[in-house]
């Protein structure tokens, strides 16, 4: 596999593979949590992988609360690890 | 003293149990279902004096939010999730602004505070260009589910039952006194010297079979429920359309919004206003109204996802006012139901008021309670009126 | 073409078939579905990428390896094309329907589009809407989830999520994952992994086989279900992946990740035994109790629903006509099945609407055919769901602090609090007064373990009814405005 384009994930660039999600670029760069829940600060990632469950949330260009797990990866795009319920 | 009765465990029936068990009533709740299942888990917890005018229900709010405030210092103001929120009413043009100060005159002559203002200062991530902005400071909430488990349990503490899970299916008074036996669904009997009659928005079918039919019928309002954002907005926020819709009789839809944040971080979106009897589809045009009138007080809103919609069935007046007091016709029975939009608001004083009245003699209602005529309440007003 | 006959929502298996049917016979079809490709949870396929951006792209054929019985995929794949290019069917994916209503004495399905590749909403936004006299919901299940301590470590998955990840993505979750919980569905995901390179350390099924003893004749009934263990077992062997059967995860350990997983055995009650426990390295698992069916369009649209003994709302309906007139189903929203059941349902469904719309049977020896097929995999269903129930020592795995609720991150105290302490006797009133349920994913995940802890605290099953999502999936408003 040879991985042409990336993503900006906080400081660092993701290298993802066309038709993969956010959640899916980053698990296979071993990453395994991009936010932190609003009351206890806990680390969070993927869990139902389809869209139900809502844990993945991330930012995304700017825009809370996005289903990592349903994004799908472009070039050039900004993923930030959200904390809390983000920022608007 | 005797044994009472009270039928609903909403806000309002959780509030008469307190009030009669400290009055000293042996106090029994009856639902049919559980505590808050009805329309008090289907609604909002504003407690507001904003959107009331100068009138009888503005004066029974002014001393519910006294009670409600007394009920924060007694029994913990986290139980209640009870918040000094502040209510701010908004006008978009100089001609709703004008009918808005003319209403705001009347209220501040009974004590209500409303200071004009700036919206901006007050909401930060308000549409631009508003032309006036009331601040009522004396806006509360609560969260109406948490504030009626709490305040049935204080009631718990001085010796009230809760029977739920069956429901009053029949009803009959002994010739000889105003003592009552109440048949459940579920085959067993309770006996009562009084009754009260806190079924919400079927307080007309259970006086009905009462036997003090009250014309009390079902106006369904829808609320949505955002995502979490934290802090976008901080007061309760409408616009001063909003009154009118409420004070309506007219049975299609009406929607002007209020939108207020929550503890949780999301946004509440509220609410509709339809009379279409006990029906409850899903009304996708409902929700699409709301959410522009909300993205139109708060351009930011445009991008918030809505998580939930939910719909509840006001306990609804011909006349807007609840009905509060012993029935004439049946010796012993006390209505305390119908309060359409305002029943959390107006639920302690109307416990008050069913306190007070439990003991007074068949018919002979005090003339004020905590200061405030009981007369445009009264069940009476209707005469003979059985429900349309 | 304007205004199909029938709308069906969900491609999966059961949409599919009902959609191909249907169109077979003449109706005109309008399919929408929230995913970027046609086949539901069981044919998930990568995202089609086409044009320049389509270098390196995951493609359909890497993720062939991990799928069963694609040739009848691939089958109802060109007869959806054909049809389409015939203009009797419409197809909407990326379209998260968000609610459904009446409309002019039929029903309106009103969907948003999911964000496309680049991240960017689809120029626009808006409301996709689409009515028609028919309705068909056909959305399908996911992973039943319960609670256990650490569940909320990163890394933790459900079984489902990790096969999602291969099918959809061709990513292992991890290197050395565990799979865990009940059910023959953990067979294929642990096989998977292996297969794209994962180390598989264990599948630990909670129930022994001998659960399946008293089974049999439902098993006689479904020979190909038989053939398809004795493949997994082999396929398990060639890995060496080993099966610990009468286990469960307990714990997941770490900091910040999963970084092990305490497994015990189960006592012939189904408790978790203290002794025996052995602690495994992993750097990913994913557990699973089964499917829980997605049932809120049909609640939406007023539909009856009944519960399974395991606790599990489903659409009533027969022959896939619901309570509601014009309102139907097919596959897991009837009830956990699987794809095959969900396939012969779907096209029985079809037939359905079609006598109602026509009013012609058009086929009676296939109806006959049809509805054997599917009596005999429910009753292969009927006696899986018994042989892989949870077990029912499963809170001995959940701590006071263990959250309950993931998005509101209610712990299990406040939950025993509320039914210990305060009014609370049922599932609804447990989320009224802890807020557990009332997140993100609106219950979604937590309702199964909070029905479940009610049931065992109060020592019978909850009965509070099916939780009613008149929103389906959360909706942008800026997609509900200019819309009237
Ligand atoms: C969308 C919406 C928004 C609202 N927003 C607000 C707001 O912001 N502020 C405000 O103050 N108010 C608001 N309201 C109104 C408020 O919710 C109601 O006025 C209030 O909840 C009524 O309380 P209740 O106790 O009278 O009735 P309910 O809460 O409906 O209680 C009646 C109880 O009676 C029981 N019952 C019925 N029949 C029988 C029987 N035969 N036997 C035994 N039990 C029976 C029911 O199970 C039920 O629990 C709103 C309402 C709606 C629908
Ligand atoms: C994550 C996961 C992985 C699975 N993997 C396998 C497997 O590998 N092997 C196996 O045998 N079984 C698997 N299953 C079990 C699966 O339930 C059945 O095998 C089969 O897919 C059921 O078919 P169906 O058509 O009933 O539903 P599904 O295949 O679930 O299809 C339902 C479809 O409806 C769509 N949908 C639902 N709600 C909406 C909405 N509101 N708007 C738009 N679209 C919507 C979904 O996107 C989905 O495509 C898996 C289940 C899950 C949850
Ligand atoms: S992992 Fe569950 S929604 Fe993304």
């Amino acid at each position: 596999m040879t991985a042409l384009t990336t993503f900006r994930f906080d400081d660092r660039d993701v290298p993802y593979r066309p038709g993969q999600s956010v959640g899916a670029a980053l698990t296979a760069c071993d990453i395994r949590s991009w936010r932190t829940t609003p009351r206890e600060g806990r680390p969070r990632g993927l869990f139902c992988g389809i869209g139900i469950c809502y844990d993945c949330l991330v930012t995304v260009d700017g825009m809370p609360n996005q289903r990592a797990c349903l994004v799908l990866a472009a070039d050039g795009m900004r993923v930030t690890t959200q904390e809390g319920v983000g920022e608007r | 003293m005797g044994r009472v009765v009270v039928i609903g465990a909403g806000i309002v029936g959780a509030c008469c149990a307190l009030y009669a068990a400290r009055a000293g009533w042996e106090v029994v709740v009856v639902d049919r279902e559980g505590v808050a299942a009805g329309t008090s888990s289907h609604g909002e917890g504003n407690l507001l004096v904003s959107d009331k005018g100068a009138g009888p229900e503005l004066d029974l709010m002014l001393s519910s939010r006294r009670h409600w405030l007394a009920l924060g210092d007694e029994l913990g103001r986290e139980g209640l999730e009870l918040d000094e929120k502040g209510g701010l009413v908004v006008a978009a043009s100089e001609a709703a602004a004008d009918v808005w100060r003319a209403f705001a005159t009347g209220q501040r002559e009974v004590g209500v505070l409303a200071e004009e203002v700036d919206p901006v200062d007050l909401e930060p991530r308000i549409v631009d260009g508003l032309a006036v902005g009331v601040h009522y400071p004396q806006d509360l909430q609560v969260q109406p589910v948490l504030a009626s488990q709490t305040i049935l349990e204080a009631a718990t503490r001085l010796g009230a039952v809760l029977r739920s899970g069956s429901p009053v299916v029949a009803a009959q008074r002994t010739a000889s006194s105003s003592t009552w036996r109440l048949r459940l669904g579920d085959g067993t009997a309770v006996e009562a010297d009084r009754v009260v009659n806190a079924a919400g928005p079927w307080g007309g079918e259970v006086s009905a079979l009462l036997g003090g039919p009250v014309p009390v019928l079902p106006r369904r309002g829808f609320v949505l429920v955002t995502e979490p954002v934290g802090p976008i907005v901080r007061h309760k926020v409408y616009s001063a359309d909003y009154v009118d819709n409420v004070g309506s009789s007219d049975a299609g839809l009406q929607t002007s919004c209020v939108v207020e944040g929550t503890r949780g971080g999301t946004i509440l979106i509220g609410a509709s206003r339809e009379r279409v009897g006990y029906d409850r589809s899903m009304d996708p045009d409902v929700v699409r109204r709301l959410a522009a009138q909300a993205v139109a007080l708060f351009p930011v809103l445009a991008d918030v996802r809505i998580l939930r919609t939910y719909r509840g069935f006001r306990p609804y007046c011909p006349d807007h006012l609840p009905v509060i007091g012993p029935d004439p016709r049946c010796p012993g029975l006390v209505h305390a139901c119908g309060h359409e939009g305002a029943g959390v608001g107006l639920a302690p004083a109307t416990g008050a008021f069913v306190a007070a009245m439990l003991s007074a003699d068949h018919g002979r209602a005090p003339v004020e309670v905590d200061g405030v005529a009981t007369a445009p309440f009264a069940p009476g007003r209707f005469g003979e009126a059985v429900p349309a | 073409m304007t205004g199909a006959d029938v709308v069906v929502v969900g491609a999966g298996p059961a949409g599919l078939a009902c959609a191909v049917t249907a169109v077979r016979h003449g109706l005109t079809v309008d399919l929408v579905d929230a995913g970027w490709a046609v086949g539901g949870q069981y044919w998930r396929h990568p995202a089609p990428v086409e044009g320049a951006d389509g270098a390196g792209a995951v493609t359909a054929g890497e993720v062939a390896h991990l799928h069963h019985d694609l040739p009848t995929y691939r089958a109802l794949c060109s007869r959806l094309e054909e049809a389409v290019a015939a203009g009797r069917a419409r197809t909407f994916l990326g379209h998260e329907v968000w609610t459904v209503g009446r409309r002019d004495g039929g029903w309106e399905v009103a969907a948003t589009q999911r964000r496309a590749a680049g991240g960017r909403h689809a120029p626009g936004g808006g409301e996709l809407r689409v009515a028609a006299p028919a309705l068909v919901v056909a959305t399908g299940a996911y992973d039943t989830s319960l609670p256990f301590r650490g569940w909320d470590l990163p890394g933790v998955m459900t079984a489902g999520g990790l096969q999602a990840l291969l099918k959809g993505h061709a990513v292992a979750a991890g290197r050395r994952v565990a799979v865990a919980g009940s059910g023959p569905f953990l067979l294929p995901v642990a096989v998977g992994l292996a297969e794209s390179g994962a180390e598989v350390v264990g599948v630990y099924e909670a129930n022994p086989p001998t659960r399946w003893g008293r089974h049999l004749p439902a098993v006689a009934r479904n020979v190909a279900k038989l053939a398809e263990g004795a493949e997994y077992a082999a396929a398990l062997a060639r890995h060496r992946i080993p099966l610990r059967t009468g286990r469960m995860v307990v714990e997941a350990l770490g900091t910040d990740r999963v970084e092990a997983v305490t497994v015990a055995r189960l006592d012939a009650t189904g408790r978790p035994r203290p002794d025996g426990r052995t602690t495994v390295a992993v750097d990913a698992v994913g557990v699973g109790w089964g499917f829980t069916p997605v049932v809120d369009l049909a609640v939406t649209a007023g539909c009856a629903t009944t519960r399974t003994d395991d606790g599990r709302h489903v659409v009533a309906e027969t022959e896939g006509r619901t309570s509601v007139e014009g309102v139907y189903t097919a596959g897991e929203t009837t009830g956990v099945g699987g794809a095959a059941l969900a396939l012969a349902e779907g096209e029985r469904t079809a037939y359905s609407v079609l006598a109602d719309r026509t009013g012609h049977d058009p086929d009676a020896a296939r109806l006959r055919h049809l509805d054997r097929r599917i009596a005999a995999l429910r009753s292969f269903a009927a006696a899986m769901a018994q042989a892989h129930a949870v077990p029912a020592g499963w809170v001995d795995a959940t701590a006071a602090e263990t959250l309950v609720c993931r998005c509101e991150e209610v712990p299990r105290a406040a939950v025993d609090h509320a039914l210990r302490d305060r009014e609370a006797r049922d599932a609804r009133q447990v989320k009224q007064l802890t807020r557990a349920g009332m997140g993100w994913c609106q219950g979604r995940v937590c309702e199964a373990g909070c029905r479940a802890l009610v049931a065992d605290r109060i020592g019978r099953p909850d009965r509070s009814a099916a939780t009613e999502r008149l929103v389906a999936m959360p909706v942008r408003m800026r997609d509900l405005l200019g819309t009237p």
